[in-house]
């Protein structure tokens, strides 16, 4: 599957099918930090990516002056 | 995966909560959480004009949506940073997403003003995100009084109290805990009241809630927010909630109504004087903001001046 994460803007491709959880994971992403994206539904992190999904893995955090 | 509200198939789960939703179930929750905290906290009433500080964020556009579609009388007000791209982009979202909601918005400018963040950081040789802090608390409040609103919500969520609150736990800054609070009533006739309705919705609901209502925020980060200490607590804290979740939740919420009450109140004197030149509450003879932009005048003036001879 391709990646593309944000807002590091960020090209992965992983093969073979994966839980978004895991996904996340092997992106170095705590749970909770990012969301999972296909097409523009969001995809829960229990779900399962298929080989040749588009996904979009967004990070949640934003910092800065408070 | 089934909501636990309506057990259709869940969109979202919530480990904080131990808790899954479908969308609608979602956003209905989501509402309702904000809708409670400014009821529970009584941050405003519908009578009340609220000024909402919108950053073209997550948080920002989600809140001012939130207050929006509760019915409260919001006016957004956008701060353009000059912070190159980010800043436009910024300013661009914001626009459009009061123009697609037909919400009146105040867009002040700084970098048409000659006052940028990154000039004055540079010139001035703060950290940007103490001069962009210095300046936003000015606007806020300046243009609440001016305009007469009584009140000024921000998109601070949970995560954001948590990290504030670890940092403040981390150097018993007494003063600072006494009034982190999601209300903070005015300490002067030239303040007014700031809240925080989102206090208790981590980043991640507010992410998602601003996804599913297809709300196009600004995913790029501030270029200044790199290696920001704040970042540095999010992620502890996202660590200890992944271990334990609702652990962000209790920390603050255990703080605010075990710790917080013991605390030696926070001094209800505000500034004591008035600013010399705009006539905002000050410390000095003139405040904080005033002080900051006569150095950068003062720092440019001499760059000019040793550039000419
Ligand atoms: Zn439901
Ligand atoms: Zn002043």
């Amino acid at each position: 599957m391709r990646i593309t994460v944000l807002p590091r803007r960020q090209q992965v491709e992983i093969a073979g099918r994966r839980r978004a959880a895991d996904v996340l994971r092997e992106l170095g992403f705590l749970p909770g930090t990012a969301m999972v994206i296909r097409g523009d539904e969001l995809v829960p992190e229990s779900a399962m990516l298929e080989a040749d999904d588009d996904i979009e893995v967004r990070s949640v955090i934003s910092g800065g002056a408070p | 995966m089934k909501c636990t509200r309506c057990k259709a198939p869940a969109q979202v789960q919530l480990r904080a909560h131990n808790a899954n939703f479908c969308r609608d179930c979602f956003l209905f929750i989501f509402q309702r959480q904000v809708e409670r905290a400014i009821e529970k906290e009584r941050m405003f009433r519908r009578d009340e004009p609220v000024l909402v500080a919108v950053s073209g964020g997550k948080d920002s556009l989600a809140l001012w949506e939130v207050l929006h579609g509760l019915g409260y009388q919001t006016t957004g007000l956008h701060l353009s940073l000059g912070i190159g791209s980010y800043s436009d982009v910024s300013t661009e979202k914001t626009a459009a997403f009061a123009a697609a909601n037909g919400l009146p918005l105040i867009t002040v400018r700084l970098a048409e003003a000659g006052m940028a963040v990154p000039e004055v950081a540079g010139l001035t040789r703060r950290p940007a995100c103490s001069a962009c802090g210095t300046m936003k608390r000015h606007y806020f409040d300046q243009l609440a009084i001016d305009r007469g609103f009584p009140v000024v919500a921000t998109g601070h969520n949970l995560d954001d109290e948590a990290a504030r609150l670890l940092g403040n736990v981390l150097h018993w800054q007494l003063p600072y805990l006494a009034r982190q609070k999601p209300v903070l009533e005015p300490t002067h006739p030239r303040f007014v009241r700031k809240v925080k309705p989102l206090f208790r919705v981590s980043e991640y609901e507010t992410a998602i809630y601003a996804f599913l209502k297809r709300i196009d925020y600004v995913v790029d980060e501030c270029p200044n927010a790199v290696g920001a200490t704040q970042l540095v607590y999010k992620e502890m804290l996202n660590r200890l909630e992944a271990a334990s979740p609702g652990s962000k939740l209790t920390f603050v919420q255990d703080f605010l109504s075990r710790a917080q009450p013991v605390l030696p109140a926070a001094t209800g004197d505000g500034p004591p004087q008035t600013c010399a030149q705009c006539g905002m509450p000050a410390f000095g003879e003139i405040c904080g903001y005033c002080r900051l932009m006569r150095e950068t005048e003062q720092k440019r003036e001499r760059r000019a001046a040793s550039g000419a001879a």
